[in-house]
C-alpha cells in the first residue's frame, strides 16, 4: 500500500518536474504568467516531500513488503536511526536528494513577478529535477514491492548507526551540494537573460554563500564523525569520496571570492567557477554512486553509473555551449595594480582551482589507469600531502595579506603586514628551536600566527562595512585554526599499538593505559566485547572501555573507540582484537594533539559564510541608500 | 594586470609547473592492484609497492611471534602474505582482503596494512584502518 503510493508520488514529481520545465521556458520566452510554472515547481516539492514521508512512514511502521526497507529496516533499530536509514543507502537518499534539489527549486521560484533570467534558472533547476526524478523512478525506485515479504530486515550498515552524526551530516553535505545548482542554473541563464542577466552574480551570490557555508558544516561534521567513528583516529584519508565533498567546496570558495565585487569584474571566472561547482557536485555523485572508484564510503556498484555519468556529460556539454560565447567584458574590468584585492582575488582563485585540479586528478586517475594499462591503480595520501597541502599554506598566507588590501597607499599596506610578519616568524622560529616538525607543518603555524595576528589588528580598525570584515575575519581565523589542528595533530600525534594481558600497560607520551578485563555480551542480537581499561595521565585516572561489536545480519564488526577530549589534546583508545580466551586485547592508544581546533575552525568558518549571508541580505534590503561605491559609474564613456 | 602574450607564457609557466608538480608526487604514491595470480604470473610487477586483493585462505591464518602470516587467493593462485601487527578483528578468513606492501625475493608478500575489506554496502568499511601516519 505504502509501495505503491510511494511509486505514485515518484510518477507524480517526474509528470511535475517536466511539466515545469517546459511551463518555466513558456514563462521565459514569451513572458507568460508565472503562476502556473510556479505551481508545477511546487507540486515536484510536494511529491518529493511525499516519497519521503511515505518510506520514512514505510520504515517506521517495518513495512518490509517495500524493497528499501526489507533491505535496510530493522526491528531492532533505534527509531532515530530508522528515521536516518532514509538515507543510510542509495535509492533512499536519493528521494532526500530530490527533497533538497526541488526546496532549493522552489525558493528559487517564490518571487511572483520573476525576471527573465530567474525564468532561464528555473528551466536549467527543472531540468536537473527532471535527472533525477527519472533516475529514482526507473533505475533506483526504493517502492518496489518484494515477495515474499519478510518478518525482519538486517538494518542500516552497523557504521551508520553508531553516531548521531548519522542525522547530521548527509542532510548537511546534500544541502551544500544541492545549493550549488542555483548559481550554476544563474550562470547558465545569464547569456540568455539579455539585461536581466548582467545582474546574475549578485543574485547567485547569497545562494552560494549559504550552500558554501551549509557544505562546510557538512564536510566539519563528516571529519568529525569519521574521527569518532572509524577507530583509526583520522578524519581525512583523502579518500575519493571525501574529495568529492571537498572539489565543489574549493571551487565555491573561489567563486565567494571573485565574486565579491558582485560581477563587476572577473566574469570569465565567475561563470567558470559557478558552473564548475555544481559540475564537480555531478562527478562528486557519480563517483560516489556508480561503484567506479574504490572507496571505504562508496554505495554499492549499480546501473546508475552510466546514467550519472550521462549527467555530468550533459551538463559540461550545456555550460559550455551556453556561456562558451565571448562576452564583452563588464565596464569594470581593467587593469589592477599588483598590490591589490583584484589581484589578490585572481591570485586566490588560481590558487583554489589548482588544489582542486590536483585534488580532481589524483581521484580520477584510479579511474584512467585500469582501461589503460590493464590495472586497478590507488592514489596514496603522499600525493595530496606533497600537492595539496604546500599549495593551502600557501593560501593561508594569501589570507594574511588581505588586512593590506584595504588601504591605498603602499607604505601604510606594508606596515600593516609588519607585526603580523614579525609574529609569524617568531611562531616559526620558537617552534622550530623547540621541537623540529617537518617544513610544512612549520610553515603552517607561522601562516596561522600570521592570519590571525592579522586579523585581530584588521577588526580593530574601523571600516567602512564592518559586517562584511567581520564575517572574512571569522572564515579566514577558522581556517587558520582548522590549519593548526591538522598540522599539530600530525605532527605531534603519538601511537601505539601493542597486544597486553589483563594487568599489563601500554603507554603513549604521558598517558598509559592499563587493561582491566575484558567481557563479552549479547546487546540486541550484537554481540559486543568490551575491554575495561585505565587510563592514567595528567595526574588523573579515569575507566574507558573501548568495544568492538558484531552484527550477524549484516556480517560486519566495528569498533567503538572510547575518546576523552580535553582543549589540548584528545587520547583515543580502540580495541583492535581481542584473544579466544579473553585473556589479553589488541589496543591502540593514540594521543592527538590539537585536534579540538579543527572542529572549532569548520564551525567558525560556517559561522563567517552565515555571517556574509546575513549581511547581504541586509544590505540588499535598502536598495536606494546603497553607498555610493557600489553604483556603476553609469553612463560614462569607457 | 598584464599583456595578453605575457598572460599567456604566465598561464603556460604555471601549467608546466602544475605538471611538474603532480607527476613527481604521483611517482611513488600511485599504488596499483595486483591479484595473487597476476603476481605468480609475474613476481616484478609485485617489486614495488602494491595492493594485493585476495581472498584470505580459510585455515591458512597463523601468528608468528608479532608477525601474522596468511595467503591470499584468486583464480587458483595462492600468495603468502606476512605482515607486521595484528589485523583487525573485522579482518577473517574466507573474506576479501586488500593488503599494502611488496613482494620480496623470497616470494613472500611483505605487507605492512590491512586496507580494507571489498565492502558491498554503502558505508566507510570498518577493516578501513590506514596507517594513522597516512591520515590527516
Amino acid at each position: 500500500m505504502l509501495g505503491d503510493l510511494g511509486a505514485a508520488s515518484l510518477t507524480a514529481g517526474l509528470v511535475s518536474a517536466v511539466l515545469a520545465v517546459l511551463l518555466w521556458l513558456r514563462v521565459a520566452l514569451l513572458g507568460a504568467a508565472s503562476r502556473p510554472a510556479r505551481l508545477a515547481s511546487a507540486g515536484a516539492l510536494l511529491a518529493a516531500a511525499a516519497a519521503c514521508g511515505l518510506l520514512e512512514a514505510a520504515l517506521l511502521a517495518h513495512d518490509f513488503s517495500v524493497r528499501f526497507v526489507a533491505e535496510n529496516g530493522g526491528r531492532h533499530v533505534p527509531v532515530y536511526y530508522t528515521i536516518t536509514s532514509l538515507w543510510s543507502a542509495m535509492d533512499g537518499s536519493l528521494l532526500l536528494w530530490l527533497l533538497i534539489l526541488c526546496g532549493f527549486g522552489a525558493l528559487l521560484a517564490r518571487r511572483r513577478a520573476p525576471d527573465r533570467l530567474r525564468a532561464y534558472a528555473m528551466v536549467v533547476v527543472s531540468v536537473v529535477t527532471t535527472l533525477f526524478f527519472a533516475l529514482s523512478a526507473f533505475a533506483a525506485d526504493p517502492f518496489q514491492a518484494v515477495h515474499p515479504v519478510p518478518l525482519d530486515g538486517p538494518g542500516p550498515n552497523p557504521l551508520l548507526q553508531q553516531h548521531p552524526a548519522m542525522g547530521v551530516h548527509p542532510p548537511l553535505l546534500y544541502a551544500g551540494y544541492l545549493g550549488m545548482v542555483v548559481p550554476f542554473a544563474l550562470a547558465l541563464a545569464a547569456p540568455l537573460a539579455g539585461r536581466a542577466g548582467r545582474d546574475w552574480v549578485r543574485v547567485a551570490r547569497p545562494w552560494a554563500l549559504a550552500a558554501w557555508a551549509t557544505l562546510t558544516a557538512g564536510v566539519a561534521v563528516g571529519a568529525w564523525w569519521s574521527y569518532a567513528v572509524l577507530g583509526w583516529g583520522g578524519y581525512w584519508a583523502w579518500d575519493p569520496v571525501e574529495n568529492a565533498s571537498l572539489l565543489p567546496w574549493l571551487t565555491a570558495t573561489a567563486f565567494l571570492h571573485t565574486s565579491l565585487d558582485g560581477g563587476r569584474s572577473r566574469e570569465r571566472w565567475n561563470t567558470t567557477l559557478a558552473c564548475g561547482s555544481f559540475l564537480l557536485v555531478l562527478l562528486g555523485t557519480f563517483l560516489t554512486r556508480s561503484g567506479a572508484v574504490a572507496s571505504v564510503h562508496a554505495f554499492t556498484e549499480s546501473p546508475l553509473g552510466p546514467l550519472l555519468l550521462g549527467f555530468v556529460l550533459l551538463a559540461v556539454l550545456a555550460a559550455t555551449v551556453l556561456t562558451g560565447r565571448n562576452r564583452p567584458a563588464a565596464p569594470g574590468a581593467g587593469r589592477a595594480p599588483l598590490l591589490s584585492r583584484r589581484t589578490a582575488v585572481l591570485v586566490n582563485a588560481v590558487l583554489l582551482v589548482t588544489v582542486a585540479a590536483v585534488v580532481l586528478i589524483g581521484t580520477v586517475l584510479p579511474l584512467l589507469t585500469e582501461p589503460l594499462t590493464g590495472a586497478r591503480s590507488s592514489v596514496g595520501p603522499g600525493y595530496y600531502q606533497r600537492t595539496a597541502v604546500p599549495l593551502a599554506v600557501v593560501l593561508l598566507l594569501l589570507a594574511g595579506v588581505t588586512p593590506a588590501l584595504w588601504v591605498r597607499d603602499r607604505a601604510t599596506a606594508l606596515r600593516r603586514l609588519a607585526l603580523p610578519g614579525i609574529v609569524g616568524l617568531a611562531t616559526v622560529a620558537a617552534i622550530g628551536l623547540l621541537s623540529r616538525p617537518g617544513p610544512a607543518v612549520l610553515t603552517a603555524f607561522g601562516a596561522a600566527a600570521f592570519v590571525l595576528t592579522g586579523l585581530l589588528t584588521e577588526v580593530t580598525a574601523r571600516r567602512r562595512r564592518p559586517g562584511r570584515a567581520w564575517a572574512a575575519a571569522l572564515a579566514h581565523a577558522g581556517l587558520a585554526l582548522v590549519a593548526v589542528g591538522v598540522a599539530g595533530s600530525a605532527a605531534y600525534g603519538q601511537a601505539d599499538e601493542r597486544t597486553v594481558r589483563v594487568g599489563e600497560t601500554l603507554r603513549v607520551a604521558d598517558v598509559s593505559v592499563r587493561l582491566v578485563s575484558v567481557h563479552r555480551s549479547l546487546d540486541e542480537g550484537r554481540m559486543v566485547v568490551r575491554a575495561t581499561t585505565e587510563l592514567s595521565g595528567n595526574g588523573t585516572t579515569r575507566t574507558a572501555t573501548p568495544a568492538l561489536r558484531y552484527d550477524p545480519a549484516r556480517d560486519t564488526a566495528v569498533t567503538v573507540p572510547a575518546i576523552s577530549s580535553g582543549p589540548r589534546r584528545d587520547t583515543y583508545l580502540t580495541l583492535i582484537a581481542v584473544a579466544e580466551d579473553g585473556g589479553s586485547a589488541t589496543l591502540r592508544l593514540a594521543v592527538n594533539p590539537l585536534v579540538g581546533l579543527i572542529w572549532l575552525g569548520g564551525a567558525l568558518i560556517t559561522v563567517g559564510g552565515l555571517t556574509a549571508l546575513a549581511v547581504t541580505a541586509r544590505s540588499r534590503r535598502p536598495r536606494r541608500s546603497e553607498p555610493a561605491d557600489r553604483r556603476e559609474p553609469a553612463g560614462v564613456p569607457a | 594586470m598584464i599583456r595578453r602574450p605575457g598572460r599567456l607564457a604566465l598561464v603556460a609557466v604555471f601549467v608546466a609547473a602544475g605538471g611538474l608538480l603532480v607527476t613527481s608526487a604521483l611517482n611513488d604514491t600511485l599504488t596499483y592492484y595486483r591479484t595473487p595470480g597476476e603476481v605468480a604470473a609475474d613476481p616484478t610487477v609485485a617489486r614495488d609497492r602494491v595492493r594485493l586483493a585476495g581472498e584470505v585462505v580459510p585455515g591458512s591464518l597463523s601468528r608468528d611471534g608479532e608477525v601474522t602470516v596468511f595467503r591470499l587467493a584468486d583464480g587458483g593462485q595462492e600468495v603468502t602474505v606476512r605482515q607486521r601487527g595484528m589485523p583487525p578483528d573485522t579482518f577473517r578468513e574466507g573474506e576479501e582482503a586488500v593488503v599494502e606492501g611488496r613482494l620480496g625475493t623470497d616470494g613472500v608478500f611483505h605487507a605492512d596494512h590491512v586496507v580494507l575489506r571489498h565492502g558491498n554496502e554503502y558505508g566507510p568499511s570498518a577493516a578501513a584502518r590506514p596507517e594513522p601516519t597516512d591520515a590527516w
